[in-house]
């Protein structure tokens, strides 16, 4: 029980860290960027199988017009950000790491920002199944990072009851501020998104759960509810990784998801801020997911900010518009703590990718990079949200005993946060090590 | 943007804490240090050999150490450096200087290079130094001198300069030559244990007493000790749980006969239980990582070195409890594992 639940009788998680924020981007305004001249659209951007195509090379397509299916439930369609002409299918750098196949779309000069295509529709007629279609029909995934499919997280199984929605504006990761701003400039379709995501999984209460290093949003939404309304704002702990499901759902309701259960075992379902405002904007238009709000930032950016990009934007075109200078960098896509580093400046933004940092050469050189012997501080042990023991995970991932590792140290609860290489003092690559061992341990039972 | 840019990979995080190690390891020598100083102006140029010796040991056995096994220079981490001081600090002032030397190497053999260097250490090398030369040599080892001795920082005390494989001298004349007041050769364990004298709490807690030569001085120990433990370097459980663990036995006997057994603030501010709890008990790679388990053990310690005191053939028993503690470790971590996040345990 940390000092701040004592002093605020909040219920929090206990464990994580205090990394520093450099939320210095929270002021900046959601800024359009001009279309880069193709974009690069990867057919699985999403968590699930990869859409199927529907546009052969030379065909035009317009802004907001489908350009890949979902193959099957567990999948997304694509929408064309921009109108022009697909110039090829082909296989190129996603922020996942290998290549994947992407429709690659030339975009025309003077291509107008509005959107083209789009079949409007009457929200209050919808039944819960039809807003769960509309929901997969727009490409929806979340924001947040994850980009699991919004309709498959919203269709409730039918051995599950949930009973509350826990809306996560909590945005625990460093320098990311676009959920700042988006609960900050679109209250309205946030809370319009939150009520479509109670009809459709049948909550009747919902929780905004905010770190409280964002007050201005928490009183901004706090005034557009009325008394009596079914959804509560709460500010939760500033503190790393308050934004996981499971932390959230323990500090907001108290609830421990067992291990290997999903939020739904404890009546609950968790969706991004980021998420349910775009659903809250684009289902009554009838629109599909083409753009999204991204974080620029890091000491190597010359005008940091918050751009809403289209997607398939490649990182070289946005670094062109912010301004940067640099030798030896590193380009990270997401926060610093979970996002994945790219190895190509041709990477595009996809649906999951919510920052773009540049972190250049000071800020990588300031941390001397020896690995020292485990000394036992224990300092991973008590930065662990989970409750694991990394100490003794590293030192058996060292050793190989991968198995031992998932059968008698629940490595297979670990969620990858990167709490215990933060605090490491011996610079061990724990967090590292768990997901080589939990990548053996997968391949071994396949 | 540039023409030319190098690209970083690494994976997430990309973020670090920024404390390694030696930024550790550091600042437990800056803790040590105001103790090392007093010790010096309390007993002169022979503790201030003996910390030199005692510590050049330790960094030279190391270094032999790593040569041996082709590895590179460990000096830098400063672990040896902290061993050489805490072991310096637990031997008498007057300690001839080649047994220092012994207990250093000793210490850093058997203690630690034996097992793989830093973190692979089962226990305390300090201690195992010092607890080699405590069966090594039973005299010197408790032969004690009379803290602000006059000359002190002219002339060494007779025994420090023993030449190697010499027993030490008897220091009784010696004693008698350079204090006005009788000095019984005791420490304040000693005296309680065997003449049933109680040392006045103050003097035990400014350090003017008798006693190993970083030993003496509650107030300084406790003032590293504060300083680690605010900068997250030392977790106060551990201290402050031996010295609990410690005062509540110790009060038990006090009251079930105040007069044979020594009351419970006596028994913390005397022998090494203070420079012990706060420096060695809590040397992180002996001690459990778990939360629980980091309970039993210090409550184990301070129960353990009340126990030997109280009615074992040695005054003190601070050495063996840690030793104790540092042995229970493996199994204490094994049985204590936290209850994972979301872990349905049978029974709740």
């Amino acid at each position: 029980m940390g000092l701040f639940n004592l002093l605020f009788g909040q219920k929090g998680f206990t464990h994580g860290i205090h990394p520093p924020y450099h939320k210095d981007t929270a002021d900046k305004p959601i800024r359009r960027l001009p279309f880069p001249p193709q974009l690069v659209l990867p057919l699985d951007q999403h968590i699930g199988k990869p859409a199927i195509p529907l546009v052969v090379k030379g065909q035009e397509v317009v802004r907001g017009e489908p350009i890949a299916k979902a193959d099957g439930n567990f999948s997304v369609p694509l929408h064309a950000p921009a109108t022009g002409r697909v110039a090829g299918i082909e296989l190129m750098p996603t922020p996942k790491g290998p290549k994947t196949s992407a429709i690659l779309i030339d975009v025309y000069e003077g291509s107008t920002q509005e959107v083209l295509w789009e079949q409007p529709r009457d929200m209050s007629e919808l039944s819960p199944q039809e807003i769960i279609q509309a929901i997969q029909d727009s490409g929806m995934v979340g924001l947040g990072g994850a980009a699991f499919p919004s309709h498959m997280k919203l269709a409730i199984p039918d051995d599950k009851q949930v009973d509350t929605l826990i809306v996560n504006g909590c945005e625990c990761e460093p320098y990311l501020t676009c959920d700042h701003r988006i609960m900050l400039e679109h209250p309205k379709a946030l809370l319009r998104g939150i009520r479509y995501a109670m009809r459709a999984t049948g909550t009747e209460k919902a929780i905004i759960g905010i770190e409280d290093n964002k007050m201005d949003a928490v009183e901004l939404l706090k005034g557009h509810l009325s008394k009596g309304s079914p959804v509560e704002v709460k500010a939760v702990e500033t503190k790393y990784p308050q934004g996981s499901e499971k932390m959230l759902i323990k500090s907001a309701l108290d609830r421990e998801v067992p291990t290997g259960g999903l939020p739904a075992d404890v009546g609950v379902v968790v969706n991004n801020v980021g998420t349910l405002a775009g659903l809250g904007d684009l289902l009554p238009k009838g629109r599909g997911l083409i753009e999204r709000v991204i974080t620029v930032a890091g000491p190597g950016i010359a005008k940091p900010g918050n751009y809403l990009v289209p997607l398939g934007t490649p990182i070289r075109h946005i670094l062109d518009h912010v301004g940067y200078e640099g030798a030896r960098t590193e380009f990270i896509l997401g926060g610093p703590m979970m996002g994945p580093a790219v190895s190509a400046l041709d990477t595009p933004i996809t649906k999951g990718t919510s920052g773009l940092l540049v972190l250049n050469e000071p800020s990588i050189e300031e941390e001397s990079h020896k690995i020292w012997p485990c000394i036992r501080c224990a300092r991973c042990v008590s930065a662990c949200p989970m409750h694991l023991n990394p100490s003794m995970l590293g030192q058996l991932a060292a050793k190989r005993k991968y198995e031992e590792m998932a059968e008698d140290y629940h490595l297979t609860d670990c969620f990858e946060c990167g709490c215990c290489s933060y605090v490491c003092p011996s610079n061990i690559p724990l967090v590292q090590y768990f997901r080589i061992a939990k990548a053996i341990n997968r391949e071994q039972a396949a | 943007m540039s023409k030319k840019t190098t690209i970083e990979l690494r994976t997430s995080p990309h973020a670090h804490a920024g404390e390694d190690v030696v930024v550790i390891m550091r600042n437990v020598v800056y803790a040590l240090l105001p103790i090392c100083a007093f010790t010096v102006w309390q007993f002169g140029i022979s503790a201030l050999a003996l910390l030199v010796v005692v510590t050049l040991t330790c960094l030279l056995s190391e270094r032999l150490f790593n040569a041996l096994s082709g590895k590179s220079s460990s000096l830098g981490d400063w672990s040896a450096t902290i061993t050489g001081l805490l072991l310096a600090m637990t031997l008498p002032p007057g300690f001839p200087l080649w047994m220092g030397a012994v207990a250093a190497f000793v210490g850093v053999a058997l203690g630690k290079a034996m097992f793989g260097g830093l973190g692979m250490n089962a226990m305390n090398p300090a201690l195992i130094g010092r607890a080699f030369v405590q069966a090594a040599f039973p005299v010197a080892i408790t032969t004690w001198t009379p803290a602000f001795f006059d000359g002190r920082f002219s002339q060494f005390i007779p025994t420090t300069l023993t030449p190697p494989f010499l027993q030490p001298p008897g220091i009784t004349d010696w004693v008698s030559e350079v204090t006005v007041d009788a000095f019984s050769g005791a420490t304040p364990l000693a005296l309680q244990k065997f003449e049933g004298v109680v040392t006045d709490h103050m003097d035990m807690l400014l350090g003017t007493t008798a006693g190993s030569a970083g030993e003496t001085s509650a107030l300084l120990i406790l003032a590293g000790g504060l300083y680690l433990a605010a900068r997250r370097m030392l977790d106060w459980r551990i201290p402050v749980l031996v010295l609990v663990g410690a005062a509540v036995t110790a009060g038990i006997f006090y009251m079930i006969d105040p007069v044979k057994y020594p009351d419970p603030l006596f028994v913390v501010l005397s022998g090494g239980l203070m420079l012990g709890a706060w420096f060695m008990a809590s040397d992180m790679v002996g001690s459990p990582v778990t939360p629980l388990g980091v309970v039993i053990y210090a409550l184990m310690i301070g129960v353990i070195t009340v126990i030997i005191r109280l009615f074992g053939g040695l005054t003190e028993g601070v050495m063996y409890a840690i030793l104790l503690g540092n042995a229970a470790t493996p199994l204490i971590d094994q049985i204590t594992q936290p209850r994972v996040f979301g872990e349905q345990r049978a029974g709740k």
